[in-house]
């Protein structure tokens, strides 16, 4: 009997049981690196310069991600009497969501069989899958530019401002580079283009797979460059620019929402770096079709991947300085958005051609 | 059971309320978005009857709509700022500079 | 259950609907329209539509609707002085009423016929929804795809111009 793909209609059951696990253990995961990638983050800009990083608290300051919760969680919660009360609210959960929203089309290693039934190692496959992501990463801006107006201070605002420019131009340059490889692939659901990654590079390459950062490194460094501007991280961290902005659009918030502010850009860096692991790095494939690679379970390859990624954020953080305002803008229009045009025309042209 | 007919009842108040909001507000930019709400509620009833009809022109109709609603956007904004600059309102009684 | 899910979205939209007509301040009358937008995407996806609500998200949400809050708060816009004379208010309700009633009036009266194509709930699973569109956009659709494009193009042109301070 070959195992059957579980679904809602074959055994009701055992699927919302099976969903919520998976839900759960990914949210999990996501938080905790969330937490950890603040110890990290520390750990590594601190040996970068020279300095320890955080040492007191535990081993090596291990424990520092928790002190930092339970400070945040028992200072007051300020609320600036000239805000505007609901948006202001509103504002932390609507930056934090979307990051989240996004990771449930992630997959996460191949289907494994329980029971007689076929259990894709991902939330949902969807059909649109990159469609959605892309859908998604364009709201987090709402929570920025809406921190940003009601907190009703000046450096908020001109930090709200800043980010929806930011965001409009930078997210055209992003969606522009993901289609070159959507022109390769001839699907959008990720789980597709994850296996299409495991076959042979350019059909002659028995060991090395096909990844994509191979056959488009060009939409492979535009996305990284137009994923830190949509996630605002140094070197285009505009909106909370602390030397120019105080702390931009979070300079009135205090306490959990600042809390929220913190954990959403972590969560933010984790979604670029696994949505360019799945579609470049080869998802959680391994590196090399060699036997002892493949043996490894994929989400280990997976989050090794967002690791190296979410490493290289860092030390990009560390080495350059903040970017102009019009720097940047001349940067997304005429540079980046010009060169992912001149590779979707060059992809078609090779597509067509062989 | 949901008929094609709840969708459309749905549309239809939708675009009642946007007329409202056309025709009372005075800020140009809430005009604008009311007329964004018109806009979606017909391509509701676009969908919706497409996927009645089982066929795919009503959801290429919509594509079409959004895409003039784009172009909608980027003009009617930048005329929005451009007149802003000119009067610091962009209330629409002020516009009134071809009234004799 | 389907019916009640329905019921729940439609009163969200026309609840946050009434939010765009009636709040004082452009940016909350923004973020009912957002609201609004994602009921209509929720709409679409029961309708067998995934790639439009993708696209609804994507274009209004996330483009538009950034680019309208942009001027508000670019313009730094405030509530709206009240000194609305009401005998507007009045004759613009009842206008409104009266399209309602008429379209109600329409919808009740027509029948709408059956199943015109061969595109089913199924054939959207199997094939795949963005492959239906593409094939349609790109056949059939071809000269209005490019007169759209056109459109845009005059329209980047057009905002650029009136937007620039010395042209």
């Amino acid at each position: 009997m070959t195992p059957e793909m579980l679904s809602l209609s074959n055994s009701p059951g055992l699927f919302v049981g099976i969903m919520l696990v998976k839900i759960l253990v990914v949210f999990g995961v996501t938080m905790l690196i969330v937490a950890y990638a603040t110890w990290c983050e520390r750990k590594v800009i601190g040996h970068m310069q020279t300095r320890l990083g955080p040492m007191r608290t535990g081993w090596h300051g291990l424990l520092q991600p928790i002190a930092d919760g339970i400070k945040l969680f028992f200072k007051e919660d300020l609320i600036p009497s000239e805000s505007t009360k609901v948006p202001f609210l509103l504002a932390p959960m609507m930056i934090l969501v979307p990051a989240l929203i996004t990771v449930a089309v992630i997959p996460f290693g191949p289907d494994i069989s329980v029971g007689g039934f076929l259990i894709p190692q991902q939330i949902t496959d969807l059909n649109i899958g990159v469609l959605y992501i892309l859908a998604f990463a364009g709201l987090g801006i709402y929570g920025i530019v809406l921190a940003g107006w009601a907190s009703n201070s000046k450096y908020s605002l001109l930090g709200g401002v800043r980010a929806s420019a930011q965001m409009i131009s930078y997210e055209l340059a992003a969606g522009v580079s993901i289609i070159a490889i959507f022109m390769l692939s001839e699907t959008l659901s990720l789980r597709e283009i994850v296996f299409l990654q495991q076959q042979d590079l350019w059909g002659v390459c028995s060991f090395v797979p096909n990844w994509y950062v191979f056959t488009q490194p060009l939409a492979f460094c535009l996305f990284i460059i137009t994923g830190l501007a949509e996630i605002n991280r140094t070197p285009f961290d505009m909106p909370e620019a602390e030397s120019e902005l105080v702390s931009g659009f979070c300079t009135e918030y205090s306490s959990m929402k600042y809390a929220l502010f913190f954990m959403a850009e972590y969560a933010n860096m984790i979604v670029i770096a696994a949505i360019a692991a799945t579609l470049f790095l080869g998802g959680w494939s391994a590196p090399l079709n060699i036997g002892i690679f493949t043996m490894i379970p994929g989400f280990v390859w997976l989050l090794l991947k967002i690791f190296s990624m979410m490493f290289f954020f860092m030390w990009l953080r560390a080495t350059f300085p903040r970017v102009r305002y019009d720097q940047l803008m001349r940067l997304g229009w005429k540079v980046l958005l010009p060169l992912a045009l001149a590779n979707v025309v060059i992809t078609g042209l090779v597509v067509v051609i062989f | 059971m949901i008929t094609v007919y709840h969708y459309m009842t749905v549309a239809a108040i939708l675009f009642a309320m946007g007329t409202y909001g056309v025709l009372t507000r005075r800020n140009a930019i809430v005009i604008f978005m009311c007329i964004e709400l018109m806009l979606n509620s017909v391509n509701l009833t676009f969908i919706a009857l497409s996927s009645h009809l089982q066929n795919m022109d009503g959801q290429v109709f919509v594509l079409f709509v959004m895409a003039v609603a784009a172009a909608e956007a980027g003009v009617g904004l930048a005329l929005m700022i451009a007149f802003y600059r000119n009067r610091d309102s962009i209330d629409v009684d002020d516009i009134n500079l071809m009234k004799l | 259950m389907e019916l009640i899910f329905f019921y729940l979205i439609a009163i969200v939209a026309v609840a946050s609907g009434f939010l765009v007509i009636r709040c004082q301040s452009p940016v909350n009358s923004a973020l009912g329209l957002v609201n609004t937008f994602f009921c209509l995407a929720i709409f679409y996806v029961m309708l067998h539509a995934p790639f439009m609500a993708a696209i609804q998200i994507m274009v209004y949400a996330g483009a538009i609707m950034v680019l309208i809050i942009f001027v508000i708060m670019l313009l730094n816009l405030g509530t709206e002085a009240r000194k609305r004379y009401t005998t507007g208010v009045v004759w613009s309700a009842i206008a409104s009423l009266l399209v309602l009633f008429n379209v109600m009036y329409f919808i009740k009266r027509g029948r709408v016929t059956g199943a015109e194509g061969d595109i089913t709930s199924y054939t959207v699973e199997s094939v795949g929804h963005v492959e239906l569109i593409g094939k349609a956009l790109f056949t059939e659709y071809l000269l209005p795809f490019e007169i759209a494009s056109i459109l845009l193009l005059v329209a980047i042109v057009g905002a650029v111009v009136l937007a620039k301070k010395e042209v």
